[in-house]
């Protein structure tokens, strides 16, 4: 009778999968909007948040006069990426600009590459751009030029991870490890496992 | 007769100079030095570890390379869970002890690479240190999404 009230139990817990999982980074179901946006990819084509349904994907903010911590991030994505094997292929890292004033596609295409194949650049114009940011309470701030006339842009250093049906799922911050997001990854990418 | 007796004097005195106050430079060992190369023409970062083989602080000033139009001494924090870059006047390197440039952290920004640099090549960076004396090194190319030196 115990037995059965157990099994019973977790057959009532199975319905509710997800609050079983025990994630690594922060969980955010529920608490963020799924992905929708228009921007341009790095082939200079329209895209929307819809266009990738049926990928897992991590988006990121930065830009690509950024020499440090921009790459750093796409270089630990890209490892990720390799230590998940052909479960990788099922994922997209968009990498949205938050300097569209420098970054065109051709720009991104070259700078997304370099990092990962299943990266994508995005950008667009300064509005639709904020609007993605707003969308995820993420910020980014143009500094004042310096005297040779570039300038750096401060912003949000989290990535969001959002599953294959375009719901935010998780975030990852500069603390979460490698190990944390490639676990996660394994059970967002697993068959059946973001349903 | 007065330069007969100076040019010895001028000799001997700069060489009780360099005997008693060795510059910051000759105390500095330089490792793993690599820059990550990004596409185009893009700000390039990089990185190297700093040991301080002295009994006197030193303290690195900034650098430059025939090889980049332009080289900035830069920190990156991430306080906030907002990534910001600041310009950095001079990082201590104590007396024996080590400082270092690493992704995230410290790094010098070269920028407006004189002509492409691929991955591989060695590239010459001056160091600047406090006491004005300079380093040169060889940092080596490392593709874009290289993890570390």
């Amino acid at each position: 009778m115990l037995l059965m009230l157990a099994f019973g139990t977790c057959l009532l817990a199975g319905c509710h999968r997800d609050d079983n999982i025990e994630w690594r980074l922060t969980n955010v179901t529920g608490h963020m909007p799924d992905l929708a946006f228009q921007l341009v990819d790095d082939h200079g084509k329209k895209v929307a948040g819809q266009d990738y349904r049926g990928k897992v994907v991590l988006l990121y903010f930065g830009y690509t006069h950024c020499p440090d911590v921009c790459p750093l991030t796409l270089a630990q994505l890209h490892v990720v990426m390799q230590r998940l094997g052909p479960l990788a292929d099922g994922a997209r890292i968009l990498f949205v600009s938050v300097d569209p004033a420098r970054d065109t596609p051709e720009i991104m295409h070259a700078y997304v590459n370099a990092f990962d194949p299943r990266a994508v650049g995005l950008t667009g114009t300064p509005r639709e751009i904020e609007a993605l940011s707003k969308r995820y309470r993420s910020a980014f701030t143009r500094e004042p030029d310096r005297s040779d006339g570039q300038y750096e842009v401060t912003h949000s250093s989290a990535i969001y991870l959002f599953d294959s049906q375009g719901k935010a799922r998780l975030l990852s911050t500069p603390n979460n490890t490698q190990d944390e997001m490639v676990h996660d990854l394994h059970l967002l990418l697993s068959p059946g496992s973001s349903s | 007769m007065s330069r007969r007796i100076a040019l010895p004097l001028l000799v001997a005195g700069l060489l009780m100079a360099t005997g008693a106050h060795a510059t910051e430079a000759e105390h500095i060992r330089i490792t793993g030095a690599w820059i990550r190369v990004l596409p185009g023409d893009l700000p390039a970062g990089a990185y190297v570890t700093l040991e301080n083989t002295g009994d006197q602080a030193a303290s690195l000033r900034g650098a430059h390379s025939a090889s980049y139009g332009e080289a900035m001494l830069h920190q990156s924090s991430g306080a906030g869970g907002v990534n910001r870059m600041a310009m950095v006047d001079e990082l201590a390197i104590p007396a024996h002890s080590k400082a270092e440039l690493s992704p995230g952290g410290y790094h010098l920004m070269l920028m407006k690479a004189a002509a492409p640099v691929k991955v591989g090549d060695n590239v010459k960076v001056t160091l600047s240190f406090g006491d004005g004396s300079t380093l040169d090194a060889d940092f080596i190319a490392r593709p874009a999404n290289a993890t570390g030196g």
